[in-house]
Order: C-alpha cells, then sequence, then structure tokens
C-alpha cells in the first residue's frame, strides 16, 4: 500500500509542474472567458447581469459579429492562397543551385525576425497618403489616384486589401522557411527519376514537388488560417479597424480588443466573441484537415 | 551502342572521373564495378544526363548526346533507392514515363499492364509503393523503366537494398530481363558477385579511371593491374613482393585456390589462421608481414595454427605485375 501511495506521489510530482502552468494558462482563462461570456460585465470584468447562453446566441445573431466573421474570413481568403503560394514559388526558386541563392534565402526569410509591428509600420510609410513613399510617386500617383486620395488604407475598397498585403509579407518569411526545409526533405532520386523519364519543370513540381509537400502546406495553410483569424496587430496599427462607417477591417480580433470597437467596455461581450471565434478556428481547421488531408501523402 | 570518348568530370575541383573512354555494344550488359568513390555512379549518371561530362563526348547510337536532354536520349535509370512516387500506386509509377510523353490512356494501361505481367506485379497495380517489400518496390522501379522499352537501361545499384536471398533470386531475373528485352544494359555495382554472375563485360574502375574492360572471366583469369587482381575474386589473389619467388621488380601474383602447401618449397610461410568453409578450408598465412590466402577442399588435411609450412607457387598460375606501376606484364 504504502509503495503504491509512493509510486501515485511520485507521479504526481513529475506531472505536477505541466499541470500547473496548463490549468493556470489554458484551462483556467478558457472556463473563465466561457463564464464571463454569459454575462454582462464593465471594463474591468465586474459582472453585473447573467444572461447565460443565450448570450452566445445573441452576440453570434449580431449585426456586428456577423459582420466581423465575414470581413475575417475575406481576410483570410486574401491572405493564405496567395500567401502559401508565394512562400512555395519563392521555396521553389531558391532551391535551385543557382548564383547568389543563398542571399536570396536570406532576404525570403528574413521577415520571421519582423515584428507585425515594425512591419506596419513601413507599410504604413509606404502607404501613408501625405507623406508615404508610393502615394508620392508621380506616374503611379496619377495611375491609381486612390493612393493619394482618399489613400490605400482610408478607402473602404482598398483597406482589407492593403492590410492583407502587408500581413502576407509579414508571414511570407515563415512560410519560405518551413517549405524550404519540405523541400530539403524530397529525396533527389525521385526528381532525377521523373526528369529522366521525361517529365519537364511544370510536371515535376505538380507531380513530384507538391505531392511530396503536401503535409508540409497543408501544416502551412492551417498555421496562416489561424493566424488570420487572429490577425490584430496590423490592423489596429493600419486602418484601426475602419474605415468608418463601413467597418471595413474589423475582424473578429478586433471586435474583441480594439480600441474603437463597439465591445471594448464590456469584458463579458468581448469574452462572447473570443469563445465563438475559438469555436469558428476549431470548425475551420477541422474542415480544412479533413478536406485537404485527403489529398495529403504522408511517409513513404 | 553507347561509346563514351575521353569523359572527364570534376565536380568542385575533385575528378570523379578522369578522361575515361568505353565502348557498350548493343544488347551487351556492361558491368561498372568498382569500390565506392571510384566514379562509376558518376559515368552512368553522364550516360543517362543527369551530370554533363567536363570533357569528352557521349554518343548513343551515332548521336552525339552531350547536349540532348535525358527525355529524348532513349535511356531508362534504375535508381538504387528505386525513386518510386510515394503517392502514386504502381499502375501510376509504371504509366509515367509513358504519361508524360503523352501516349493515350487505353495503350498506356495496356503497356503498364504489359509491363506489370513480366515481372509479377499485375496483383498489386492498385498499391502504393509503401505497401510493397523491397523486392517489389524494385519490380516496380524494373517496370516502369522497362515500359517504355528504352535503347538504354542504366542501373545504379539496384540490388544492393535487397537482402541475400533476394538479391540472389532477382539477379537470375535481371539476366533473363536482358535476354527477353535484347536491350544494351549499363549496370553499376560494388559487388563482384553482381558483376561476375549477370554481365557479358565488366569495366572495372579505379579513382576515376578504367582500369580493365573485358568479359567476367578474362578479367578473373587475366587481371590487368594489381588492383583489379585483388578487387575480383573472394578472397583476393595473393600478391606476392619482388624479389620472393621471383628476381627483378616484378609482383607475382597468385589466386588462392593454385597456391599449395609443400613441404619441399623455399617459399615459407607461417599459419595464423584455419577458416573450416563445410564444403573448403581457407588457410591464411604470412610470408614475413605479407598476408596470403591458399584454398584448399574441405577432405584435405590443414595445417594447424602457428605451424611453419612451405608453398608452392605454380609456374603456369603466376601473375606479373610490374612493382613501380602495378601494370600487368605479359609473358
Amino acid at each position: 500500500m504504502n509503495r503504491r501511495l509512493r509510486e501515485w506521489s511520485l507521479a504526481f510530482a513529475m506531472l505536477a509542474p505541466s499541470v500547473i502552468v496548463l490549468v493556470t494558462f489554458v484551462i483556467y482563462p478558457l472556463v473563465r472567458a466561457i463564464w464571463l461570456g454569459r454575462q454582462r460585465c464593465d471594463a474591468l470584468a465586474n459582472c453585473y447581469r447573467t444572461n447565460g447562453w443565450r448570450q452566445y446566441l445573441d452576440v453570434a445573431q449580431s449585426r456586428e459579429f456577423q459582420h466581423a466573421l465575414w470581413v475575417t474570413v475575406k481576410f483570410a481568403l486574401l491572405t493564405v492562397p496567395v500567401g502559401v503560394a508565394l512562400g512555395l514559388g519563392l521555396a521553389v526558386l531558391a532551391d535551385r543551385q543557382l548564383r547568389g541563392f543563398r542571399f536570396f534565402r536570406t532576404v525570403f526569410s528574413s521577415t520571421v525576425a519582423t515584428s507585425v509591428a515594425v512591419a506596419s509600420l513601413m507599410w504604413l510609410f509606404l502607404l501613408q497618403p501625405s507623406r508615404g513613399v508610393l502615394a508620392n510617386i508621380g506616374w503611379l500617383n496619377s495611375l491609381f489616384p486612390v493612393l493619394k486620395s482618399p489613400g490605400l488604407l482610408n478607402d473602404p475598397g482598398t483597406a482589407l486589401t492593403s492590410v492583407a498585403v502587408s500581413s502576407v509579407w509579414a508571414n511570407l518569411g515563415f512560410t519560405f522557411i518551413v517549405v524550404t526545409a519540405g523541400l530539403q526533405g524530397i529525396p533527389r532520386e525521385l526528381q532525377e527519376s521523373a526528369y529522366v523519364d521525361g517529365a519537364g519543370p511544370w510536371r515535376r513540381f505538380t507531380n513530384v514537388t507538391v505531392p511530396m509537400l503536401s503535409p508540409t502546406l497543408i501544416f502551412v495553410a492551417v498555421v496562416l488560417t489561424s493566424r488570420a483569424f487572429q490577425a490584430y496587430g496590423e490592423i489596429d496599427l493600419l486602418t484601426n479597424g475602419g474605415p468608418s462607417p463601413q467597418d471595413s477591417t474589423t475582424t473578429l480580433t478586433y471586435l474583441i480588443y480594439g480600441s474603437s470597437s463597439i465591445t471594448k467596455s464590456d469584458a463579458g461581450l468581448q469574452s462572447s466573441v473570443a469563445v465563438l471565434l475559438f469555436v469558428v478556428l476549431l470548425i475551420v481547421s477541422g474542415l480544412q484537415l479533413r478536406g485537404l488531408g485527403r489529398r495529403v501523402h504522408y511517409g513513404s | 551502342m553507347v561509346r563514351l570518348d575521353s569523359i572527364t568530370k570534376i565536380f568542385d575541383g575533385v575528378t570523379a572521373v578522369d578522361d575515361v573512354s568505353l565502348e557498350v555494344a548493343d544488347h551487351d550488359f556492361m558491368i561498372l564495378l568498382g569500390p565506392s568513390g571510384c566514379g562509376k555512379s558518376t559515368l552512368l549518371r553522364v550516360v543517362a544526363g543527369l551530370e554533363m561530362p567536363t570533357a569528352g563526348d557521349v554518343f548513343i547510337g551515332d548521336t552525339r548526346v552531350n547536349d540532348i536532354e535525358p527525355k529524348r536520349r532513349d535511356v531508362a535509370m534504375v535508381f538504387q533507392s528505386y525513386a518510386l512516387y510515394p503517392h502514386k500506386t504502381v499502375r501510376a509509377n509504371i504509366e509515367f514515363p509513358l504519361k508524360v510523353r503523352k501516349v493515350d490512356k487505353a495503350t498506356r494501361a495496356a503497356q503498364a499492364e504489359h509491363a506489370a505481367e513480366a515481372l509479377g506485379l499485375t496483383e498489386y497495380l492498385g498499391r502504393k509503393p509503401g505497401q510493397l517489400s523491397g523486392g517489389q518496390r524494385q519490380r516496380v522501379a524494373l517496370a516502369r523503366a522497362i515500359v517504355r522499352q528504352p535503347a538504354v537501361f542504366c542501373m545504379d545499384e539496384p540490388l544492393s537494398n535487397l537482402d541475400a536471398k533476394l538479391r540472389g533470386e532477382t539477379r537470375a531475373e535481371l539476366v533473363a530481363l536482358h535476354r527477353r528485352l535484347e536491350s544494351t544494359f549499363l549496370y553499376v555495382t560494388h559487388d563482384q558477385v553482381e558483376a561476375m554472375t549477370m554481365g557479358s563485360h565488366v569495366a572495372v574502375m579505379s579513382r576515376g579511371r578504367i582500369e580493365q574492360v573485358g568479359t567476367p572471366s578474362e578479367v578473373y583469369a587475366m587481371p590487368a593491374s594489381v588492383f583489379v587482381a585483388q578487387f575480383i575474386g573472394t578472397p583476393p589473389m595473393n600478391i606476392l613482393p619482388a624479389g620472393l619467388v621471383e628476381p627483378g621488380d616484378v609482383l607475382v601474383g597468385v589466386r588462392p585456390e593454385h597456391l599449395h602447401l609443400d613441404e619441399n618449397s623455399s617459399v615459407r610461410a607461417h599459419v595464423t589462421l584455419v577458416e573450416h568453409l563445410g564444403h573448403e578450408t581457407l588457410v591464411h598465412c604470412r610470408i614475413g608481414e605479407t598476408p596470403v590466402v591458399l584454398r584448399t577442399p574441405a577432405d584435405e588435411a590443414a595445417p594447424s595454427v602457428g605451424a611453419d609450412v612451405g608453398l608452392d607457387v605454380p609456374l603456369a598460375h603466376r601473375h606479373r605485375f610490374d612493382a613501380a606501376t602495378g601494370r600487368r606484364i605479359e609473358a
């Protein structure tokens, strides 16, 4: 009996550090957010009314939530396919042992070391209508007057795309590095065999490179989608969720945290949106893994 | 016919193939044999078009193919790792070379089935390579090579990933396949048993150069250099130091089966190890610092370890090599 007790105590002691970390930083905040999402509270989470589970339904049916969900989906559709395609394209180009490929590898992967704040400020410096670099190139300005007035980030039609471009740029380093690592795992003999069999570069790319990279590509797609659904920094810095009144860049995360968001003084509503975002992301990732997973080749 | 004319291949200052010329006749089964790093695989890749020679010309038939892409060389390649597409079925793997040549679907299917049947793969056509054994994968790689009936087959150590039993069986299958296809085979291996049993000709390579080209029995019976003499044969040929049995700067080589115990001989050796292999016995000795091996029938009495014995080196079985160059001295 004593021995059994000793074994249990030892097991608990070994598990304790990770259990404590998990409970403190994951399980407790999640349970607390789910609980808060049923209440109306002030900004400091002092709750004054309980609406119960109905509050989730009310939030999900609200115009603000549905608009933010649609903006988020558009943002993901603008950033994920382009991000994956660009990362793959650049990685394949830099994988060829051409002159200077090491330099380009460094350049392409450099954005991984750039914070969202720095990337966003750089794009702000490029796109800002009065002093921005792009807005003050004469011929470009006359070709696209929107650059100067009202400015790409201030026009409801171009704001989301502009933020998406900055986001794609900021994530490119990550995609490039992961795809490059994946490319290096493809046996050289597979490419050579296809080459001897008569396959040109495009057929080798579609018949060997892409299928062999499929686990890497689906990983990148899931991570980029998750990042797109949680994008906040670039929106806060570039557009502040605007331009208003269309709120063209108010995504779900911005609806939760944004300084001009309608939920900003209610920790209960913020939690409702956060929990709903969690559920949406769970469904989207599940669909991605199920849908794309069928076409993925794992192992030999 | 494949003709290599003074081929040199240099990688980053390292010479992998050094001024090699070789002619492979139509329907020949030419083995490129040599130790690791001797340049045999590089030479094969030059023929297949996967490497450009630094100097020299490659001819397939009468056409100089240096600047011609692999797909227009009418060459198929079988790799050591088989290089099967793991995401495609066996059928799709075999059909792939036809598909890229835009052969219509019905013809493709018929030819793939024919190739699969020839290699006993019909029941596996719907499987993926990951579901096959090593031997079956190897046969899929062969089926993919034969399906488009190329003029030349390049094979880079295709048996080295198989276990000993399967390797023996597949050797015989490859010889039968070569006979049936009547194509030209260029086959790289470091395994002398494969070379001796499969090749109609063997090119022995060392340090980027060809040491000797001949039939397997020529290479065994008349090695052109000390390297060939010691690379072919198990155990390898004994090389006796200059001055021991013959005067002058002449190394004398003698195969283990041609050395005999002779108490009256002036060539004295010290027995260090006796190996009884069942059908024969190997007696390891030392003459001074030089190791020598005798092969004797199992039913003959073997000397005991530690004994001093005399060795007879029959005149008829002596191979003479120049001590300075290592090249054979013709009688």
